[in-house]
């Protein structure tokens, strides 16, 4: 490769860093102006505040937050384990066993994955009004399956099919129990495709904004998402720009930390078994 | 589904049939008790949880029933599609979406290209860096980077007018369509040229390298292996990426209800649907948006896989 060709890939890799960081550069910088600096329309702030996170953390917004926050991380992790469980049994079962209806699994899955949230919502929201489930945490739990649990299926099938299954036979061979092949072979080569499918299933109930606004109407199962939306200034004139820019830098940072740490198994993941965004 | 990968399996299979020594078709009457038992969780949950409301969406949107009123509730048959197919709210929705949709993939296709491009060119130390932060865009949530992206654009809080040359400082850019779809789309792509370029990435570690370098002793200029063998041999790849990108961009909501609740002219179809149920409780109507919406992303769906001829099993495994 030319020098000349070097330095432009350089420039390009250059300008791509920038692209992905520039709106998080803006959040964050925003989050740290002063109240009365939020308008003064520069990019960086031109001192630090901490006054938008005190706000959301101890102050007057901290009842409309906290709650929301408990709430996204509870909801996400039961409906994350719940379809992690029920996928890795499935993707076990299409990986490795030959039965009728493989192809359905797969199809049906697939078909869940591409289907419009807001389909399922209108009838949801019926029904949870009338079942009691409108605006409680399994209120969401349900219907947040219907989001990580084709991915996870499709991740781990993905996943469980690169796994070499005889070396299960071969611990056996060598005198090892079922149980014991089992948690020293297939374990350790498992172990990553399901903790990556776990945390990718894990971002998309987190994301989800549809679910959250429709079947919840109180901090009672309201997500991070959805508060965000219905924060209010602490006057109809006064735009809560700083409370909401606290609140998203703090609901993207753990997000954005996982990424970091696991980008490797995320990026195969995403790629081998890509399903949806 | 591939050769390669159910060579495997057969030949355990093989080993574990000649190692217990039933009959064989005992064994495999066993196998799949034991597949279906083990998949059949995970299929009644999806068909509970996704199967069972669309059905009830389908009943419901036979119906004229609000929440309001309750005790009104008549079936009208069809008359809600009537309703809706009649009316310009409908197809203004339509419009925003087709329009969001193409705009959004085209340049999402094209950015995330270049994007891969670089990526798969990018030397050294540089590499680990860009796969890292090409996956924050896809880690943020859509809500955050909507509110990052209008918080930009605000008249009060945002720096776009004073950064731009030829607009003028007093510029609002949610308040006519125009401009209002620019931002919303921008966002949009904002979030998920990554997860495109990521597919592509994949898909250009799969064009056979003999091919490239065949190419250039041939003398082919880098435009002509772009066109001529890159591309080609990327179809897959760029096809699963149209797909998935072009039924997400058809369920655009997040970015909208943030950035202009609707407001000038900018409902999707999603919006339609949620503003029908949940604002104004007409379960009747929205129900029938929500079934009309779901028509139209599976007949995308179809079009893709027979028009296009995407193969899914194949290319959803791109990559290695």
């Amino acid at each position: 490769m030319s020098a000349r060709a070097k330095v432009w890939w350089w420039v390009g890799g250059i300008a791509i860093f920038l692209y992905c960081l520039f709106p998080v550069v803006w959040i964050v910088s925003l989050s740290l102006k002063a109240p009365a600096d939020l308008d003064d329309g520069r990019f960086l702030p031109s001192s630090v505040s901490w006054q938008n996170y005190e706000l959301i953390l101890s102050g007057s917004a901290s009842e409309l937050f906290l709650p929301a926050l408990r709430n996204s991380v509870g909801i996400c992790l039961i409906a994350t384990a719940i379809a992690v469980v029920l996928a890795a049994l499935c993707a076990y079962a299409v990986a490795r066993l030959d039965f009728p209806g493989k192809a359905f699994v797969l199809g049906l899955s697939l078909a869940v994955s591409m289907f419009p949230v807001i389909s399922i919502v209108t009838p949801l929201f019926n029904i949870w009004r009338s079942v009691g489930l409108f605006d409680t945490w399994a209120g969401l739990v349900i219907p947040y399956l219907s989001i990580t649990l084709p991915l996870s299926i499709w991740t781990l099938t993905a996943f469980f099919r690169e796994i070499p299954w005889e070396m299960e036979q071969a611990a056996q061979v060598d005198g090892a129990t079922t149980a014991q092949a089992f948690r020293k072979v297939i374990v350790p080569l498992a172990g990553p495709g399901v903790a990556t499918t776990a945390i990718i299933a894990f971002f998309l109930a987190w994301n989800d904004f549809v679910y959250g606004i429709s079947l919840t109407s109180t901090e009672a199962a309201r997500p991070v998402p959805a508060a965000l939306a219905f924060f209010t200034g602490a006057s109809q004139f006064e735009e809560p720009t700083g409370a909401i820019s606290a609140a998203a830098v703090i609901v993207t940072i753990p997000v954005v930390v996982l990424v970091l740490l696991f980008q490797r198994q995320i990026v195969a993941g995403l790629t081998q078994g890509a399903v949806k965004g | 589904m591939s050769a390669a990968t159910t060579a495997v399996p057969a030949a355990a299979e093989a080993a574990r049939g000649t190692r217990r020594r039933a009959p064989l078709s005992d064994r495999r009457r066993q196998e799949a008790r034991l597949g279906l038992l083990l998949a059949s969780p995970a299929i009644v949950v999806l068909l509970a949880v996704v199967g069972y409301p669309i059905l009830q969406a389908v009943w419901d949107s036979l119906f004229n029933y609000k929440l309001t009123n309750p005790d009104a509730r008549s079936f009208v048959g069809l008359g809600n599609y009537g309703l809706i197919l009649s009316d310009p709210i409908w197809w203004q929705a339509l419009g925003v979406t087709v329009l969001i949709t193409v705009v959004t993939v085209v340049v999402e296709l094209v950015l995330g290209f270049a994007l891969a491009l670089v990526m798969n060119n990018a030397l050294g130390a540089l590499r680990p860096g860009l796969r890292t932060a090409i996956l924050i865009p896809y880690a943020i949530i859509t809500v955050v980077s909507a509110f990052a992206f209008r918080f930009m654009f605000d008249l009060t809080s945002g720096f776009v007018n004073a950064w731009l040359p030829f607009v003028g400082d007093d510029t609002d850019w949610f308040a006519s369509f125009g401009t209002a779809v620019t931002v919303i789309s921008i966002s949009e792509i904002w979030k998920t040229t990554p997860f495109i370029s990521l597919l592509l990435l994949s898909g250009l570690a799969q064009v056979p390298g003999e091919l490239q370098e065949a190419a250039k002793v041939d003398g082919a200029t880098w435009w002509q292996r772009m066109r001529r063998v890159t591309i080609p041999n990327m179809k897959a790849a760029i096809m699963v990426a149209l797909l998935f990108r072009t039924l997400d961009a058809f369920r655009i909501f997040d970015n909208i209800f943030i950035m202009t609740n609707g407001a000038a002219g900018t409902e999707s179809v999603s919006f339609l649907a949620y503003r029908q149920t949940i604002q104004r409780l007409e379960i009747g109507i929205g129900s029938a948006v929500s079934v009309l919406l779901t028509i139209a992303v599976a007949l995308i769906a179809l079009m893709f896989v027979k028009g296009f001829k995407v193969n899914l099993a194949a290319s959803t495994r791109a990559g290695r």
